[in-house]
């Protein structure tokens, strides 16, 4: 028998997708079992009261947690979301409810065992409930007590050589795709620059001096597996400068159906022959490929590198060998402005290290961004705000055309005099000898 | 400027501030009349030295006096 009454959240059960209301039910009863005779640190009901809380947020058609908190492990800014319900006597398990933000692995490479120990030590000290990943990236331990964030914290830093992750307004915890650890497509090591940069910026990470929060996100390629495009305010999207590899042979093999296009996928109907003109050709959104005697033709120089014809046909068309990353800016979520998209700010830097050109670039934008962004306005807005003509200014980035998105948007630029060979003043007497009065 | 003056600077200039209990970090930079990166050392410090702590809305961090206002009360377990 449960503790509370849920039947607003019994009804979410009877859909057709998994359930989380099934989930935490599941936990609940683990817990009131408690098979491994594990000595809770929290209150053994907190999953029936988590429970009890949102059936009741349900009813009443408001929440019922407080707005943030004081808590934190001694030193850091961050990594510990302060939660508290405001009606505890109805529901002490969730009297405090804090999230811990675990900084995942470049690349979300686990052992079982490291696995393991993390659920462990949280059913110990904390609910149990995790969620495998946030979206920033990091594990998310769901809901413990005050007392129980250094002991946490102790442990995951001292037995499991466990770090947390950012949150509030600070560097959030970097996150990148599985890139060349399991991916062709990569253009460059997206774990070790990852790894490189989260152990660089651990003070940016752990103590917030930001207007705002700032995310870094790695991708390999331009199929952007984390989708960094969208979502950080620095994205790292992996690219190449060279020319697109074409084995004419595999093209002939796909052409002839002895290949199956796009690896396999899609694999599950019968959609006829593979038709390279229709599903490769006609796609390319720069209209850049053509055949020529059963050859596949690309003009790489107005190839974006949108990725469509590699995906489609990986054993035939593979990334070049000059790679790299462009370095996108401003992207954001939809609160406050509206979502945006990185802009393009670098259109192409090697990704090597010690990495000395990106992080230039990175410092130099978080003096601009500490300077002049306001409390709680990201990178993005402060770019809409004052232009990106300003961010080249700041960023000591000359103007290319890679960062006109489209022409005749804004005809209007805007020189300075010292921009201007000669200044704005002009000699009459020589302009007179060349034009009448 | 040494860690003791902008001690001062901040507590006088958050003691002074009665209606608010919880800053951002541009006020505090501000009051230190120093650019973000170089004030970030100093506040590290007070934080450390516990003379301020962290508040923070998981999407946001704002600093306080150590146990100034009202949360602080609310979280001291009573
Ligand atoms: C029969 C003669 C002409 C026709 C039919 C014509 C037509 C056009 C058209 C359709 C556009 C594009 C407008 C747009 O994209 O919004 C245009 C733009 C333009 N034309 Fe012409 N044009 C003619 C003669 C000329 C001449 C003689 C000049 C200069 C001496 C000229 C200068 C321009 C300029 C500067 C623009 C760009 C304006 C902008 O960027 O907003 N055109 N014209
Ligand atoms: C390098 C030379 C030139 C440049 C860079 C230039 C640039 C421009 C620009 C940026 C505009 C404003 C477009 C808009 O607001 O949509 C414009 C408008 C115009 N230009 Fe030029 N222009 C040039 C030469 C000329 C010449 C040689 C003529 C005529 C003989 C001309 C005639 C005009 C006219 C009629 C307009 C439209 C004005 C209006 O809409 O009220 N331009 N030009
Ligand atoms: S983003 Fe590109 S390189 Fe990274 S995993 Fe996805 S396809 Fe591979
Ligand atoms: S990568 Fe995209 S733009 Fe480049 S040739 Fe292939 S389909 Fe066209």
């Amino acid at each position: 028998m449960a503790k509370h009454e849920t039947p607003l959240l019994d009804q979410l059960e009877s859909g057709p997708w998994p359930s989380f209301v099934s989930d935490l039910k599941q936990e609940a009863e683990s817990r009131a079992k408690n098979e491994k005779g594990i000595e809770y640190q929290i209150p053994v009901d907190v999953c029936e009261d988590l429970l009890g809380v949102l059936e009741l947020s349900f009813k009443h058609g408001r929440t019922h947690w407080k707005h943030g908190g004081i808590v934190g492990v001694f030193g850091y800014g961050g990594g510990v979301i302060g939660r508290y319900c405001d009606q505890p006597q109805m529901f002490p398990g969730v009297a405090h409810f804090h999230t811990m933000r675990v900084n995942q692995p470049a690349g979300k490479f686990y052992t079982t065992e490291y696995l393991r120990n993390i659920c462990d030590l949280w059913d110990l000290r904390g609910s149990g409930i995790t969620n495998m990943h946030g979206s920033t990236g990091d594990i998310i331990l769901l809901g413990t007590t005050t007392p129980q964030l250094e002991e946490i914290f102790f442990e995951l830093t001292h037995t499991y050589n466990q770090d947390l992750g950012g949150s509030g307004s600070n560097l959030r915890t970097p996150s990148d795709c599985v890139g060349q650890a399991r991916c062709e497509w990569a253009c460059y090591d997206t774990q070790a620059i990852c790894h490189d940069l989260t152990v660089e910026y651990q003070d940016e990470l752990h103590r917030p001096a930001f207007p705002y929060k700032f995310k870094f996100k790695f991708d390999g390629c331009p199929n952007c597996c984390v989708a960094s495009i969208a979502r950080a305010d620095i994205s790292f999207v992996g690219t190449w400068r060279d020319d697109i590899k074409i084995d004419q042979e595999a093209v002939a093999a796909y052409v002839g159906g002895e290949l199956p296009s796009n690896g396999g996928s899609h694999a599950g109907r019968d959609w006829g022959p593979f038709d390279i003109q229709k599903e490769v050709i006609d796609l390319c959104p720069t209209e850049c490929m053509w055949l020529e005697d059963g050859k596949l033709m690309i003009d790489n120089r107005e190839c974006t590198r949108c990725m469509h014809c590699i995906n489609v046909m990986p054993r035939a068309l593979r990334i070049g060998d000059d790679r790299g990353c462009s370095m996108l800016v401003g992207a954001k979520a939809p609160i406050l402005d509206g979502a945006q998209m990185g802009s393009l700010l670098v259109p192409f830097i090697k990704v090597e290290e010690p990495y000395d050109e990106i992080k230039e670039v990175i410092e130099s934008i978080w003096d601009y961004w500490m300077e002049e962004g306001k409390n709680r306005e990201r990178l993005g807005e402060l770019m809409k705000r004052q232009g990106f003509q300003k961010l080249l200014e700041m960023t000591n980035i000359k103007a290319v055309p890679q960062h006109v998105q489209e022409p005749r948007h804004n005809p209007y630029i805007f020189w300075k005099e010292d921009e201007v060979e000669g200044g704005f003043q002009r000699d009459v007497n020589e302009f007179r000898k060349h034009h009448q009065r | 400027m040494d860690y003791e003056e902008a001690k001062e600077k901040i507590v006088a200039g958050l003691t002074k501030k009665k209606s608010k209990s919880k800053f951002y970090f541009n006020d505090l930079a501000k009051i230190l009349d120093l650019k973000p990166r170089v004030a970030k050392k100093l506040i590290n410090q007070m934080v450390t030295e516990e003379v301020l702590e962290y508040w923070s809305s998981g999407s946001t961090s704002l600093y306080g006096l150590k146990g100034a206002g009202k949360q602080a009360h609310a979280e001291h377990e009573d």
